[in-house]
């Protein structure tokens, strides 16, 4: 049977980070919004909120998406991993710990962004050349340049010096 | 964004079920471009139907020796899935020149058919446009034009098509399954997107009531000699400028059948019959696709700030052709074009 839901409240339960959370929405929440207003996981950034420069990447089941154009509704039961979601028992992520050593940002507001798509980059086992980091890293856009540095971080994250 | 009320469809009946009846629904999937254009308020759905749960994210080889792609593909596993890699390659390279990862990663392959221009006046909702407001004029003619069309363009309306997947799904001539009220239908890929003639507001012959289930690929790939070459202002992450898909099937140093299309430069992905037949029984030489590109631009048409697409058009197509005769594709990592 369809499940269906006034246009004013509904409940979604989303799992963030590995915790459990239980969310009565308007149906229009995007994730981002969600992560961000109810849940003040503000390391999720919104940048352009149309998709276009991967500032809000997270990721759900384990594959990178842009928050911004998705609808926490249809999320219902997924898991949703954030930036804070990265460090386990107080250690950093080797990729957020390489965007240290290689000083991969500037202002530093797309990088939770590019880190977790960095993480989606290294699960799907696509991208190993520069060439094809840079490809697959095409939908974050980082405007004070650090790219170079970016894809340097990463190849260190995949232990290619 | 309004607001809509929201369903989540367990079934294709169900879903061709609860949009019967309901003139302001829509079926979301992916909802990358869908969610964009309702926070535009250029989309305005009442409802909602969420079909990305249904049983249609298979791939499966037919009985005719094809593929048929379920609706719910995502654009990221339908490109890196070791069939379509293998018997498909323009398919996977074209998937691969759209978008970003993250958006593959959403967006469904049955949405990536349905995907709206990105004129930048439909998005525009201060000026008219004839495909966002009917009959409200186009403001693309005499304005800003340079991404619009050469081909195929009416007095209404210069929008391109924003898909690359579908540059090449035309080269391939898959068949699109759709199910409505009165059952399931075939629709060949030439007849599935229109020209906007004078009623842009169209971009497709679906009824609203229609659902696309899956995309059939029939057996023959051009896996061997084919390409896609995307030319855009950015190299990576940007909509085409001008795109080929090529295929081609070669018997020697001699064509025996050349199928391609363009992207960016019509309402739909462009075919020339005509141009395509010219290279049959020829040579697979620079003479013969100058030839072709020529027949392709016989009627295409520049604004001003898009005249430009023709001359690009034409060595792209060139290029292109020379790239799958050779069988040196494109390649969508490193961007130096062969």
């Amino acid at each position: 049977m369809a499940e269906a839901y006034a246009a004013s409240s509904i409940s979604v339960t989303l799992r963030v980070n590995g915790t459990k959370c239980g969310l009565t929405l308007d149906p229009r929440s995007t994730l981002l919004d969600v992560l961000r207003e109810h849940l003040d996981l503000t390391g999720t950034k919104k940048g352009c909120d149309q998709g276009q420069c991967g500032a809000c990447t997270v990721l759900v089941d384990g594959r990178r998406v842009v928050s911004c154009l998705t609808l926490a509704i249809m999320q219902h039961g997924a898991s949703v991993t954030t930036i804070e979601g990265l460090a386990k028992e107080g250690k950093l992520h080797p990729l957020q710990q390489a965007f240290i050593d290689h000083d991969a940002f500037q202002c530093g507001y797309c990088t939770p962004g590019q880190i977790c798509s960095a993480v989606g980059l290294m699960a799907e086992g696509k991208a190993h050349t520069a060439d094809e980091i840079r490809e697959s890293m095409s939908g974050n856009i980082c405007r004070c340049g650090a790219y170079p540095n970016i894809i340097a971080a990463i190849q260190q994250a995949m232990g290619r010096p | 964004m309004i607001s809509f009320q929201y369903s989540r469809a367990s079934n294709v009946a169900e879903a061709v079920r609860l949009m019967a009846g309901s003139p302001g629904a829509k079926f979301i999937a992916g909802g990358t471009n869908l969610v964009d254009l309702m926070k535009m308020d250029i989309e305005r759905p009442t409802k909602l139907i969420d079909v990305s749960k249904l049983p249609l994210d298979k791939v499966e080889e037919t009985a005719g020796g094809g593929l048929r792609i379920g609706a719910l593909v995502r654009n990221s596993d339908l490109a890196y899935h070791p069939l379509v890699e293998r018997r498909y390659p323009v398919l996977s390279s074209a998937l691969l020149a759209g978008a970003s990862q993250q958006l593959r990663n959403m967006a469904s392959v049955g949405g990536n058919l349905l995907q709206r221009t990105r004129c930048a006046y439909f998005y525009d909702i201060a000026t008219p446009c004839n495909k966002r407001a009917a009959g409200s004029g186009c403001s693309a003619i005499g304005g800003l034009n340079r991404m619009n069309a050469i081909l195929g363009a009416s007095d209404s309306c210069i929008a391109v098509h924003p898909s690359d997947m579908c540059v090449a799904l035309a080269v391939l001539e898959a068949k699109i399954h759709v199910m409505g009220p009165r059952g399931e239908r075939v629709i060949a890929f030439a007849d599935l997107h229109r020209l906007p003639e004078d009623k842009p507001e169209r971009d497709n012959n679906l009824n609203t009531d229609e659902l696309v289930t899956a995309i059939e690929l029939p057996q023959r790939g051009f896996a061997t000699n084919y390409t896609y070459l995307k030319i855009r202002d950015r190299l990576s992450y940007a909509f085409a400028l001008v795109a080929v898909a090529v295929g081609l099937e070669l018997d020697g140093g001699r064509i025996k059948e050349a199928r391609f299309a363009l992207g960016g430069v019509a309402h739909k992905p462009w075919r020339n019959g005509q141009a395509e037949a010219v290279l049959s029984g020829r040579p697979a030489d620079a003479g013969a696709f100058r030839q072709a590109a020529d027949l392709v631009l016989l009627e295409a048409k520049g604004l001003g700030h898009n005249t430009f697409k023709i001359a690009l058009a034409r060595r792209a197509m060139i290029r292109a052709l020379s790239q799958a005769a050779r069988g040196t594709p494109q390649s969508q990592s490193n961007k130096k074009i062969a």
